[in-house]
């Protein structure tokens, strides 16, 4: 079931959840909404799933104009973001509800219910914990719960609200991969909603990147990072170090520090580096003279983190160098060293 | 170490002072009740418990807690739930107007229930051009009991529905359910125990309301005259062994309303400690 979002936007009362936006989702995609606390991602969500009214615009699953159609009758599975189980009901009830829940006609026998609520909790690994309460369960299995239980009424849309959020990273991590079999295997459309950009562009077909109830980006992760559209897709994609100065002589420079370039009309007094794009030295050359004393080295991982600073920064750089360079630099906290940079990025200055 | 305040001193002078205070104002008044009715002996006790108005008195009470429990525990899940579901401009006016029968005296209450619907009131007189009395009869004791107790079961919903949140509700919704199986299978469950106390505590006030209905009741012997205003008026005509008689009765009905809350307590701090 495709999705079209068009021209919806929202307010609650003097502020703007979103502003008209547009969107298309297609058949048996996979669309993380990505974006800042306040940037209008749940809000969006929420009215694909009709939990709330656009003030205009339009909803279509497919060909059916649906923004007038209440919950109820959308049949799109929603996942909360704090799993929102029946406290008082089993694991098993819990899966069983939506099937309960149909009109007496459609509604399948109980032997029918058992056996399909069974399979379920066998494909979300729970099927040992089918009478246990939702509070007796850990973060992780509620979590499984949760979509097994919105995956009981076989929606063709799913929604999922921040959904590894309150988990701890090892967990996440797992859960991430199950969730993408899982839509793989039954092939419905899913829509979710994080502010961890590792997720969204990990999980995602595509990655609706949101700020200030403004589409900033639609895009698929590979070109999302590679070409970002303007500076706020490119910092909220990753670390991001800043340097800003004043060009002159075929350099842009701030006090004793300074990088070799070409003026650029786009961003004139600003550029934009990711740590993998720093390289450690210990004397500068002809492309950039910036001195800077390391204040942290963190070895974890498949590179080593080192957090620079200097007068002329105004917060603090992040650098992430090869254990390679590491064991040849030796760098430690006080270690005087220089940086030169690889690669860097300008982008038009954001509009307030 | 030793906790600020944990000296042995300390302790047994609260502890004494705790059983002190106890003993003066709740026991010794309360085993006075039972004493006094008993003053003369199981025969006067037992013919003023079994009296044709004493029974009637107790039949009023009855009626009037049957009615208002009702009444009210309709109306409490209605207003918590407008309030703790919904938005809309004056909620906030609406939670606090909830609590102006905790805030106004029962007597003021039965005096403006008096007033409006009264036989010369500004409501009274145009229903007694249709013939209908509820000042000085049985409907307009229940009339301000309904109003004196009705914030109870809100009271008791709004904070544990506030905490609860929509979240489960809105699950139910995005999986079919429609709002009575909702109200039914999820936020029932959720509320029976607030909803539980609540009852409790409206049909406890109910039972003992005094100050409102007596202004309202008229006083007319064998019809509108309930076990507290009963008590009252044994008491003023120097029938002591009766009026300690009947408050006897509601001390008992107390006592026991107590003890099933009690109970009930108990049985949620186990239910929360083994979820």
């Amino acid at each position: 079931m495709s999705i079209t979002v068009s021209d919806v936007s929202r307010r609650f009362g003097s502020t703007t959840a979103l502003h008209p936006l547009s969107l298309e989702i297609k058949q048996g995609e996979m669309v993380g909404l990505l974006g800042p606390s306040g940037s209008g991602k749940t809000t969006l969500l929420r009215i694909i799933a009709g939990l709330e009214a656009p003030d205009s615009g339009s909803i279509h699953f497919g060909d059916r104009d649906v923004t007038r159609v209440h919950v109820r009758k959308r049949r799109v599975g929603f996942v909360f973001q704090h799993y929102a189980l029946f406290r008082h009901m089993s694991v098993f009830e819990n899966v069983a509800f939506g099937l309960r829940a149909r009109p007496a006609g459609e509604r399948p026998s109980n032997a029918e219910i058992r056996d399909r609520v069974q399979h379920l909790l066998e494909r979300v690994r729970l099927d040992t914990l089918a009478k246990r309460l939702p509070a007796q369960l850990s973060g992780g299995q509620q979590q499984r719960v949760a979509l097994a239980r919105a995956l009981a009424v076989e929606p063709e849309v799913l929604l999922l609200d921040e959904p590894f959020g309150a988990l701890d990273a090892k967990v996440r991590l797992e859960l991430r991969r199950w969730l993408r079999h899982l839509h793989e295997e039954f092939g419905f459309t899913s829509v979710f909603v994080t502010h961890d950009q590792e997720e969204a562009l990990e999980l995602s077909d595509r990655v609706v990147v949101m700020s200030n109830g403004r589409i900033e980006q639609i895009d698929t992760p590979q070109a999302l990072y590679r070409a970002p559209a303007n500076r706020f897709v490119f910092s909220f994609l990753g670390e991001t170090n800043r340097f800003g100065g004043k060009h002159q002589n075929g350099r842009l420079q701030q006090g004793e520090a300074w990088i070799a370039m070409e003026r650029s009309n786009i961003a004139p007094e600003e550029v934009l580096l990711r740590p993998h794009e720093l390289m450690l030295t210990t004397a500068p050359d002809g492309r950039a003279h910036l001195p800077v004393r390391v204040d942290a080295v963190s070895p974890v991982g498949s590179d080593v983190r080192v957090e620079l600073t200097a007068d002329w920064m105004d917060t603090p750089w992040l650098a992430s160098i090869t254990h390679h360079d590491f064991d040849r630099l030796q760098p430690e906290r006080g270690s005087e060293l220089y940086v030169i940079p690889s690669r860097w990025h300008q982008f038009a200055p954001e509009s307030p | 170490m030793k906790r600020i305040g944990d000296g042995a001193a300390t302790r047994i002078g609260l502890i004494a002072l705790a059983v002190i205070m106890t003993t003066l104002f709740l026991v010794i008044p309360l085993a006075g009740i039972f004493y006094q009715a008993l003053a003369e002996g199981m025969a006067p006790f037992w013919q003023n418990l079994t009296s044709t108005f004493t029974r009637e008195a107790i039949g009023l009470t009855l009626l009037i807690a049957l009615l208002t429990v009702p009444i009210n525990l309709v109306f409490g899940i209605f207003l918590a739930w407008l309030v703790t579901r919904f938005t809309f401009p004056g909620r906030r006016l609406l939670q606090t107007l909830i609590d102006i029968p905790f805030a106004v005296s029962p007597v003021v209450a039965g005096l403006l229930y008096l007033l409006l619907y009264g036989r010369t009131g500004w409501l009274g007189s145009i229903l007694s051009e249709q013939d209908v009395q509820l000042m000085f009869a049985w409907p307009g004791m229940v009339l301000v009991t309904v109003f004196v107790t009705c914030p109870f079961v809100a009271r008791e919903l709004i904070p544990l529905m506030q905490a609860q949140g929509s979240a489960e509700e809105e699950a139910g919704v995005t999986l079919g359910a429609g709002g009575w199986t909702l109200f039914r299978r999820i936020t029932l469950p959720n509320i029976r125990w607030a909803l539980v106390y609540g009852v409790i505590l409206t049909n406890a006030r109910a039972i003992g309301e005094f100050g409102a209905v007596s202004v309202v009741s008229g006083s007319i012997r064998g019809e509108t005259i309930n076990l507290p205003l009963q008590v009252e008026l044994l008491y003023q005509d120097y029938n002591t062994v009766g009026a300690f008689t009947s408050a006897a009765l509601l001390a008992a009905l107390a006592v026991v309303t107590l003890m099933i809350k009690a109970m009930l307590e108990w049985h949620t701090h186990r239910r929360e400690k083994t979820a």
